[in-house]
């Protein structure tokens, strides 16, 4: 049995007068309880394709469906489908956090008992019941993000939209966020929307990954997919004395695609897989050639994107610095596991 | 539980009225917290029309000595500037702060809900409507503490607050339709000096019959502030005076109108959703 996908959308456009095509016919669907990163540089369309999905603006051309409501047609069914945590952390520096979720649980229809009761909830849930009763002016970037996830999780939605949603915070703040929504996909069923532009987000958290690039999305698939597409692993090979780099061109030559890096140092591909690296050792051995570093490289969602495009992602720099200080959360480990 | 929708339900789907006026408290309720947890906004704009009370209550005495000006103390003649004066800043707190949502966004996290744009334009006056009762009350007491007396007694006081709170909801209306049109806090701010244009172009400082410049004269005569000031001023100085109240009161309320309606169409297409 095929369940209908939590988003759908076919040729979806949007133009803006004055300006190129933000959102070029794009078609991608989500699977229910899926969490899909939506990757691309800053104006890639990746914000504009979130506005139009979240009925805040409306397409040129094509269709959309989200929750099974159309996006153009169905606006007031959509919006209380989904939740939303759009690019910028949309507070009231006046109210306090337990204000705000009381007025959005207002707003959503909530009745009175069930108001606090939720908003109690909420705050514990992102950690925020100490803060519960501070002014946001005086909360963290981190803090004002959890805000914000938990006013877009007030009535319960089926759908999650996170525009950008860990822009700008320190690293524990992020590995927090990503914690919460890979426990909402994982514990609740959740559908997440994620749009980054950091590639180890998009890599740590999302099921399926589309990369979007000038309003087209250029590539789509499963992280693991997306790499192997792209090739086996390479190896980054630097010898001792640089004058040694044609030597060791020579010797590698047999293996795949092969990059100079400067200083005698060679990047080569191996199609053969991770295997070919023994081969390697044994040869330079054999040659008596000394290397000061040799490195394997796996394939990156970065290599994917200038596979696609023939540029590196801004921001990249950023998630591979982080790569070490925000840990995968456990939630998207435990959901592999359970082979989805 | 929040609202369950399914597939088949029509499209267009609404919140019972109940709610309506429920999402309405709730926004009225965050605009009057703003505005008390802000005394800068309330202090400051409610003393600089204090403070040009006093000059000109002072400065500007001997214009009672020029034949027919209607009274002897020339305070009693100017309290009805400061009321105006407070709306017209009441006007501009009301729109920089709805501009300020729009600006950060938080106006497209409230459209996200099923709020209804009648509930947001009203609940957004909320605070404007306690900002102006507050004002209304200062500048009567402060009125009365200076020796200014009503020659319509203690029922024309209280019809004075009530027509200087419509002033400033109405000028508050105002300043709320100019944030939805401009979208920004700097052009609201941009807009405060040809307010302030209207009320010196007004009979603000002397009856329009004494005013010599010709020009003058007709501008205060087809500028609706001079009747806002004039339906204010007879109650201290007139008595009941129904031609001075119902023209005060029909300018008022007919800005406040207009005002409502344009900033109703201005919210309809501020709230870009399908």
């Amino acid at each position: 049995m095929t369940r209908e996908p939590a988003i759908e959308v076919e040729k979806l456009v949007r133009e803006f007068r004055k300006g190129p095509r933000a959102v070029d016919g794009i078609d991608l669907a989500v699977a229910p309880g899926e969490i899909y990163g939506f990757l691309g540089p800053n104006g890639a369309g990746k914000s504009t394709t979130v506005l139009m999905l979240t009925t805040l603006l409306p397409p040129t051309s094509g269709h959309a469906t989200v929750g099974g409501f159309d996006i153009i047609r169905q606006g007031a069914q959509v919006r209380a489908t989904i939740g939303a945590a759009l690019q910028e952390a949309a507070l009231d520096a006046i109210l306090t956090g337990r204000e705000h979720l009381m007025l959005q649980a207002t707003l959503q229809g909530l009745r009175s008992p069930e108001r606090r009761e939720r908003t109690r909830a909420l705050l514990e849930r992102v950690g925020l019941t100490e803060a519960a009763d501070r002014r946001v002016g005086g909360y963290s970037g981190g803090m004002k993000r959890r805000l914000d996830l938990a006013l877009a999780l007030v009535h319960s939605p089926r759908i999650l939209f996170l525009d950008e949603p860990t822009t700008g915070l320190d690293p524990q703040s992020r590995s927090a966020l990503w914690e919460e929504v890979a426990r909402l996909a994982r514990d609740e069923g959740m559908t997440v929307f994620l749009t980054t532009q950091y590639l180890e987000e998009a890599d740590v958290l999302a099921d399926r990954i589309g990369i979007i690039d000038h309003g087209h999305i250029v590539a789509e698939g499963t992280p693991a997919q997306l790499k192997a597409n792209i090739g086996g692993p390479s190896v980054e090979v630097t010898p001792a004395e640089p004058d040694d780099g044609g030597r060791l061109t020579e010797l590698l030559s047999q293996f795949g695609e092969m990059r100079h890096n400067g200083n005698g140092s060679v990047t080569v591909q191996l199609p053969g897989g991770e295997a070919e690296l023994a081969d390697i050792i044994r040869i330079l051995d054999r040659a008596d050639l000394r290397v000061e570093t040799l490195q394997l490289q796996q394939p990156s969602l970065d290599d994917v994107f200038l596979a696609q495009t023939g540029r590196k992602l801004e921001g990249s720099a950023d998630g591979a610095e982080n790569e070490g200080d925000a840990p995968a959360p456990e939630g998207r480990r435990g959901r592999r596991r359970r082979g989805r | 539980m929040a609202v369950e929708l399914t597939a088949d339900q029509p499209a267009g789907f609404s919140p019972p009225a109940a709610h309506v006026l429920e999402q309405t408290l709730a926004i009225a309720r965050r605009a009057i917290v703003r505005t008390t947890r802000q005394r800068a906004l309330i202090v400051f704009p409610m003393i600089f029309p204090l403070i040009l009370f006093a000059i000109n209550g002072s400065a500007l005495s001997s214009a009672t000595r020029i034949p027919d000006f209607p009274t002897h103390d020339y305070r009693d003649f100017l309290i009805a500037m400061p009321f105006v004066q407070g709306a017209m800043f009441v006007s501009i707190t009301a729109g920089v702060d709805l501009a300020r949502d729009i600006e950060s966004g938080f106006l497209n996290r409230l459209s996200m809900t099923p709020i209804r744009g009648e509930a947001l334009l009203v609940g957004q006056l909320g605070g404007a409507l306690v900002l102006g009762v507050i004002q209304a009350i200062v500048y009567l007491l402060v009125g009365l503490a200076t020796g200014v007396s009503f020659a319509s007694g203690v029922g024309g006081a209280l019809v004075l607050l009530a027509l200087s709170i419509l002033i400033s909801f109405a000028f508050a209306s105002l300043g709320v339709l100019l944030a939805l049109r401009f979208g920004t806090g700097e052009a609201v701010q941009g807009i405060f000096p040809l307010l302030f244009v209207t009320l010196f172009l007004s009979s603000s400082s002397l009856p329009r019959n004494l005013i010599k410049a010709p020009w003058f004269r007709d501008v205060a005569t087809y500028n609706p502030v001079s009747y806002l000031l004039e339906g204010l001023r007879s109650l201290v100085i007139t008595g009941w005076d129904a031609q001075a109240l119902a023209l005060g009161f029909g300018f008022a309320l007919a800005l406040l109108v207009i005002a409502l309606g344009l900033a109703q169409a201005a919210m309809k297409s501020r709230l870009t959703r399908t």
